[in-house]
């Protein structure tokens, strides 16, 4: 059996950041992904990041996922791509359906000291008639489709939820030579940054407020060529009679992501369940530490927030880790960590930020009822 | 402009131009067949964007009622993109790459061969 | 706020809530004019500018404040900014004519004398305009900075120009 001192699933900016962080301690990390580049969703973020000089922020998403991996590279953190971690098992053993040339696969079983789950999130969807058909995606599908790929995942597109991906992937499209012809938003208010609401509309893409999708019609192949939309009351329900035609070969659904917690669930982690963060996510502590021990969790898979906060988890796991492992020294590793709590209080701030800020203390506060102290600080005081 | 289901090859769906990303519209081409068409793919591309950049959308239908899926997550997640491809069905169209010579097929249900089992 | 049910802002309300040059300065040329008016957690523009005119402090989510003394309308913050909320103002650029700078990153890009079709925070066309200037260094990181010249009396609307198509 292979044997690693650190397996990370998932090379997104948190398991990137993991990964980078125990290598350096010394470590021998290995980072599974089933994509075929490392990255994540960080390579269609072509966008200018928000933040603090600290997090490089003026910089794109893409340049910060090269730099990444730059960095993985120059620490010897080994990726497999193509490769899914089909489970864990107790004992800290990873079961992994290994990508190998001409897209033959093999299971390999993993012996792993320190397990980091980075899985990240998916897309939520609404479900409306016509759905299902080929036209309809989720909006982080087609920010890949025009941001990774290249291609145009329509021509004339419906984008229904103002949060910050309905809005930003709106401008994505614009770039990419798509036309937005619709936004739309059930609720009364816009949910992302206002100033990048501002931009989709100096760029003349009309926002449909307090209004909902109600069906999404097909052409002879039954692909989308038509869209239905409707104003809706207090409750959310489409008012007859205010449905409007708008044509168009593409939807795409910005209802927020939801974290992706199978492994998590698999071990038996304790969860709980959290508004904010986007549903159930393990609980765990100021090391990213589940309730198994030698389980880390990062990132959008402990609740959904953005790129720079999957970042600074990961490390903050990856230097929890290593120091699980004595690789790096107590003193050194809680002062790392310290700094990076400091620095993800500053993320957390602000109208946008102080519900995660405040549901993050909610999240630690329950691990230490149920879980109890994290084992490092034991250490600490033994 | 109507979209065409299968083989609409007329239709170009390929970001070109752009303002912040270095598009390479010199990639080498592979051909890939496409329920026996061929069409040109940009060699490592995923086989849905050579299929979307042909303008096809439709990558299976269902098993119950037959009804078309296209792409849904693009990440390797919700599996609405599968297709049968070299005579494997299953396979995620969204995260795996064409190489020159396979052999794409639209997939109806579970794929013959399963569901004859 | 109207902007979180419109996605725009009228520049009264603008004026309410973000500090702005005042007249005073506007008349002694170009000025950045920032509206950014949510406390996100964002400071590039502070770190842009060499000679310190953007004061967001401590903490992070403070709104920009421009000093107009020593800000020389040289429009590197516009292309700095994630949210794209910096403008270069400069209402006497001639008797008749304003100037107003904008980060624009749709293909293609004006190119300077081209005939401009000049909108307002809501994306509707208000005046014709003229690019007189197109900024797009290395250091700008593909975030071109346009500025067009258009009649003074709409100055304080336009905001940048119809996206254009690929031919």
């Amino acid at each position: 059996m292979i044997e690693k001192d650190v397996v990370i699933v998932g090379a997104g900016p948190a398991g990137l950041a993991a990964g980078i962080e125990a290598s350096k301690a010394g470590a021998n990390v290995l980072i599974i992904d089933l994509n075929i580049k490392p990255g994540g969703q960080l390579f269609k973020q072509i966008h200018k990041f928000f933040g603090s000089s600290a997090h490089r922020s003026g910089t794109r998403g893409m340049d910060i996922g090269m730099l990444l991996l730059r960095e993985a590279e120059e620490n010897g953190v080994e990726i497999w791509l193509k490769s899914t971690v089909i489970g864990l098992f107790p004992g800290n053993k990873v079961a992994v359906e290994k990508g190998l040339e001409n897209e033959a696969k093999e299971v390999v079983t993993i012996l792993a000291k320190k397990i980091i789950v980075a899985t990240g999130a998916s897309e939520n969807v609404v479900r409306f008639k016509g759905w299902t058909k080929p036209g309809v995606m989720g909006a982080g599908a087609a920010q890949t489709m025009i941001n990774v790929n290249h291609v145009k995942p329509g021509e004339k597109v419906v984008m229904l939820g103002s949060g910050n991906v309905g809005l930003i992937v709106s401008y994505q499209l614009m770039q990419a030579g798509c036309d937005v012809v619709a936004l739309v938003e059930a609720a009364p208010k816009i949910g992302g940054y206002a100033v990048h609401a501002a931009k989709i509309r100096r760029a003349g893409v009309p926002i449909y407020m307090k209004h909902t999708i109600i069906e999404a019609i097909g052409d002879e192949t039954d692909c989308v060529k038509e869209v239905v939309i409707a104003e809706v009351d207090d409750k959310f329900q489409p008012i007859s009679g205010t449905e409007k035609v708008i044509e168009a070969d593409c939807v795409a659904i910005a209802a927020g992501l939801k974290p992706t917690v199978e492994l998590t669930r698999l071990l038996n982690c304790e969860f709980t369940f959290n508004g904010v963060f986007g549903g159930f996510i393990p609980l765990h502590n100021k090391n990213m530490e589940t309730s198994v021990e030698g389980v880390y969790v990062a990132g959008d898979a402990t609740g959904v927030e953005e790129a720079n906060t999957a970042l600074e988890e990961g490390r903050i796991a990856g230097i929890a880790a290593a120091q699980s492992l004595s690789l790096i020294a107590d003193k050194e590793a809680e002062e790392k960590k310290d700094a990076i709590w400091k620095r993800l209080e500053m993320l957390r701030l602000g109208p946008f930020g102080e519900r995660r800020l405040s549901a993050k203390e909610v999240v630690l506060a329950e691990y230490l009822n149920k879980v109890g102290m994290p084992q490092a600080e034991i250490k600490l005081k033994g | 402009m109507q979209t065409k289901n299968k083989g609409a090859d007329t239709m170009c769906l390929r970001v070109e131009n752009h303002v912040i990303l270095e598009v390479d519209n010199n990639v080498p081409l592979v051909q890939i067949t496409v329920d026996g068409k061929m069409i040109a793919a940009k060699e490592g591309e995923p086989i849905l964007a050579a299929l979307l950049a042909n303008g096809i959308k439709i990558n299976r239908y269902t098993l119950k009622k037959q009804e078309p899926r296209g792409l849904f997550c693009g990440i390797g997640q919700c599996t609405d993109c599968a297709m049968v491809v070299d005579g494997k069905p299953n396979v995620r169209t969204c995260i795996t790459p064409v190489r020159d010579g396979m052999v794409v097929e639209t997939q109806n249900g579970l794929h013959k061969e399963v569901e004859r089992k | 706020m109207a902007l979180e049910n419109t996605g725009y802002l009228e520049y009264e309300e603008l004026v309410q809530i973000q500090t702005i040059p005042d007249e005073e300065r506007f008349k002694k040329g170009a000025v950045a004019v920032i509206e950014c008016v949510q406390q996100i957690p964002c400071n590039p523009c502070e770190a842009a500018c060499s000679r310190k005119a953007i004061i967001i402090g401590n903490p992070i989510t403070n709104l920009p404040i421009v000093n107009g003394d020593e800000c020389t309308g040289c429009g590197i913050c516009v292309s700095k900014c994630p949210g794209m909320a910096i403008f270069i103002v400069n209402k006497v650029h001639s008797e008749t004519k304003a100037t107003v700078a904008f980060p624009y990153e749709y293909f293609p890009i004006p190119t300077e004398g081209e005939e401009v079709k000049a909108v307002n925070r809501k994306g509707e066309v208000v005046c014709d305009g003229k690019v007189i200037k197109v900024m797009n260094p290395k250091a700008f990181d593909h975030t071109p900075v346009i500025t067009i010249e258009i009649p003074k009396e709409y100055v304080d609307q336009v905001r940048s120009i119809q996206r254009r198509r690929a031919e």
